[in-house]
């Protein structure tokens, strides 16, 4: 059952439509929800300010904004990598500020993560790279053994195939070029069995031509499985070719939330505080 | 698929690997006599020890006072000995300053081959040559110093920059003006850095001189045991931490200064 | 004139009576260090000894190497490889939870790592010697208490070293491991352990050559190994024999060091 999860249709007959204010779903609740919550650092910065958000499953988000206006903030404290200092964030309904111990841990298996540095063990096999998103379904003991069952292999292997890579299973990770460590990260979330997959800065190491193929990625997984996606992004284009809804983020709070047509450029203006640069565009014209 | 490296070979590389590293680890726990039991009392005998240790003998401590400066007196002399005598080598053996391979190559070997032999071994024979005495622990300091710093001065000579050797063939120097005006400003902070390490180690070496009748604190260490005077061994081990510790900590904080 | 006042400040920092003070004190630094050296008592018959000895070396009692019967240069050699083998082996195993405890990016508080390194810095300052010295009250004289001290001492080396590997890794794939739901000893096992494990083997393998070393002298005080048969050739003043046993080291010291070596090259 578990090997095939990700052949279920589920959620997405909601797909696209749950941009910003979308009404609550007919079967399912919101997946991430965001209680006025507040980042202050122990120095007195602010990373975030009172933000209420809710994002629904299926939905496809960038979140844009300046660096340092709080994107990676933001994303991190949804698996709880940065702790909040206000408010809630409820996960599918459950609460992951106040999780502790397994709980916690149950909640971030449900979550993948995608960094802007892969964040691959670059001397393991690519497999066993994709295999270590699927320690939390087991004891300890029997992980640290490397006895992960056969189905556990075999979904692993899907995964890489979904993303294009199969042929690198046995293959160590620092052999890859980036584009296809960074494929093998989303393969590792896609073992990982999560509902929601979050991306921070997922290309900014990558040139264009794999970004395109990354962000292709991501995006065939959000449509086929359904898997709510929040991507943090640089790059205004990029942006608004791929979300169904975009955050805008300035000095940690939220001041654009709106479906992908709503992002004129003069949301854009606003959202930086001034036009858009051009090291804010990738530059490829509807590629 | 060309890349996808054998499963099967990689398994059984490491299988070996492992069944050499046991047989090795069983055949060298034959040889020193040492099994699980064995180990485990024995670290219960070293508690016993411990406990005949404390409370150290505080009276002895004036009487160790002498033998621990001559300690540092014999490191001291010891390091600046090798030194010396080191310098003429390093600039033999640096293949930058000494561009003539059948000079350079030799020097390295007479290198290599004084710095395998341990300092308590250096002792034993200067102890045999000139007799018990500071004086044969000063030696084999010295030659000790002499392997250390040579290997490390000549690798740092070598690290240095060309361009102001270049310039001094310009202006037509001879060999030894180039050198003091070409090589000696730019390796002096790290030679003297090398020296302060090298005497750090000189100063752990030579507490233990003492054991074969090298001078300095090590053969107090050496009696009162045989004596079974515990409490006063612990006073003699509190000491020689002590000298190490000082020692290290002052030479680090002036390396870090010079570098 | 300004550009020359300039140019001299810097020259003129310390000043000329600040090179007189260093010369004073280095001066009497070294007659301070000569007193404590007596120069009397020197034996006569130095000269002729090192002639012996130098005799010796280049003579040496190739009949030593191997005695069907007894104690020779190769199992002395084999004995003092083991003390170290052992010894180090020992030591890597220890020292690795050490390692986790003192390596700074792994905890959260400066404390925990700096206790950890503390203890680490007092093995280490105990030389090996002295350790084997009261090894050998414990447990009595021979290889064991070698090998017990050289575990011992390399439990401070090898977990100083390990923490500082540790230290240079990248926290990257632990922080992925965490954010997919893996307690810490599974974050540490999937994201530490395999960056780290050839920087450790490769450090062994150096405290191992290190410890081959230190091993040729446990024996001069009674802890197992070559340097037993090497005191009492000395004692007995057979130069030919001292001569072979120190070629014998030589030549087993040079080996490991080129061995290992040549391993560590291939781990990296």
């Amino acid at each position: 059952m578990a090997a095939k999860w990700y052949k279920l249709p589920l959620y997405n007959f909601r797909r696209e439509r749950c941009y910003c204010g979308a009404k609550k779903g007919r079967f399912d609740g919101p997946m991430i929800e965001f209680q006025s919550v507040s980042k202050v650092y122990p120095n007195g910065t602010v990373g975030l300010k009172d933000i209420q958000l809710t994002i629904y499953p299926g939905e496809f988000v960038v979140i844009v904004g300046l660096s340092g206006a709080g994107k990676s903030t933001l994303l991190r404290s949804i698996n709880r990598l940065h702790e909040i200092t206000h408010g809630e964030i409820l996960i599918d309904g459950k609460s992951i500020t106040a999780a502790r111990g397994k709980p916690l841990r149950m909640l971030r298996r449900d979550i993948g993560m995608i960094f802007q540095n892969f964040n691959l063990v670059k001397r393991s096999t690519v497999l066993r790279n994709v295999l270590s998103g699927r320690v939390a379904y087991h004891s300890t003991l029997r992980t640290l053994l490397g006895l992960f069952p056969r189905e556990d292999v075999e979904l692993a292997l899907k995964a890489l195939e979904r993303v294009n890579i199969r042929d690198k299973a046995f293959v160590r990770a620092d052999q890859l070029s980036g584009g296809q460590q960074q494929r093998v990260s989303i393969a590792r979330a896609l073992a990982q069995g999560a509902k929601i997959i979050l991306a921070d800065e997922p290309v900014a190491s990558l040139d264009p031509l794999t970004t395109k193929q990354v962000m292709d990625d991501l995006k065939r997984i959000n449509q086929e499985s359904g898997i709510t996606t929040m991507v943090n992004l640089h790059f205004v284009d990029l942006a608004r070719e791929y979300a169904t809804r975009i955050i805008g983020l300035r000095a940690g709070q939220l001041v654009f939330d709106g479906p992908v047509e709503a992002a004129t450029d003069e949301a854009f203006a606003e959202i930086y505080g001034r036009p858009i640069d051009k090291d804010e565009l990738l530059g490829r014209n509807g590629a | 698929m060309m890349t996808v490296p054998s499963k099967v070979a990689t398994r059984s590389k490491s299988a070996l690997t492992t069944v050499i590293l046991f047989l090795l680890l069983w055949g060298s726990a034959v040889r020193t006599h040492t099994d699980l039991g064995h180990l485990v009392s024995g670290i219960g005998n070293m508690g016993d020890l411990f406990a005949e240790m404390v409370p150290p003998h505080s009276k002895y401590a004036q009487k160790i006072v002498n033998p621990l400066v001559q300690t540092l007196q014999m490191a001291i002399l010891g390091t600046s000995l090798g030194g010396i005598v080191a310098l003429p080598f390093v600039l033999l053996a640096a293949r930058n300053v000494t561009r003539a391979p059948w000079l350079s190559w030799p020097a390295r070997i007479v290198l290599n081959l004084i710095r395998t032999i341990p300092d308590l071994l250096l002792a034993s024979i200067f102890v045999a040559i000139f007799g018990i005495g500071a004086f044969s622990g000063v030696l084999s300091l010295a030659v000790l110093s002499f392997g250390i710093i040579s290997k490390l001065w000549y690798e740092s000579a070598e690290a240095i920059d060309d361009g102001p050797l270049e310039a001094m063939t310009a202006v037509g120097a001879n060999k030894l003006q180039w050198i003091a005006f070409g090589v000696v400003p730019q390796v002096l902070p790290i030679f003297t850095a090398h020296l302060l390490y090298t005497f750090e180690i000189n100063v752990r070496a030579a507490t233990i001189l003492g054991l074969v009748g090298a001078g300095g604190i090590g053969l107090y260490l050496n009696n009162t045991l045989g004596l079974f005077q515990y409490q006063n061994t612990s006073v003699i081990v509190i000491a020689m931490l002590m000298i190490v510790f000082v020692i290290d900590f002052t030479s680090t904080k002036l390396r870090e200064r010079l570098l | 004139m300004t550009t020359q006042t300039a140019l001299q400040t810097p020259v003129n920092r310390y000043g000329k009576w600040y090179k007189v003070g260093v010369l004073v004190l280095l001066v009497a630094l070294y007659a301070w260090a000569v007193s404590g050296i007596p120069f009397t008592g020197i034996q006569s018959t130095a000269g002729e000894v090192a002639r012996s000895i130098l005799y010796g070396m280049f003579h040496p009692d190739w009949g030593f190497v191997y005695q069907p019967g007894g104690e020779d240069l190769l199992r002395g050699l084999l004995d003092t490889l083991s003390i170290a083998f052992l010894g180090t082996s020992v030591a890597a195993i220890l020292a690795v939870p050490f390692a986790f405890w003192s390596a700074q990016n792994l905890h959260k508080y400066k404390t925990v790592s700096g206790s950890g390194k503390a203890i680490l810095s007092l093995i280490r300052t105990f030389p090996e010697v002295v350790v084997a010295l009261l090894f050998i009250k414990a447990v009595g004289p021979g290889s064991f208490a070698g090998v017990l001290a050289l575990g011992l001492h390399f439990v401070g080396m090898l977990g100083k070293w390990f923490a500082e590997a540790m230290e240079s890794i990248d926290l990257g794939p632990m922080e992925a491991l965490t954010a997919s739901g893996a307690n810490r000893l599974q974050a540490l096992w999937f994201a530490v352990v395999p960056q780290v494990m050839p920087h450790f083997t490769s450090l062994t393998l150096y405290g191992f050559e290190i410890s081959v070393r230190s091993a040729t002298i446990l024996g001069i005080i009674g802890a197992g190994g070559i340097g037993t048969p090497l005191i009492f050739a000395l004692q007995s003043r057979s130069w030919s024999r001292v001569g072979i046993i120190l070629l014998g080291i030589i030549v087993m010291v040079t080996l490991i060091d080129y061995l290992s070596g040549f391993l560590r090259k291939k781990l990296v």
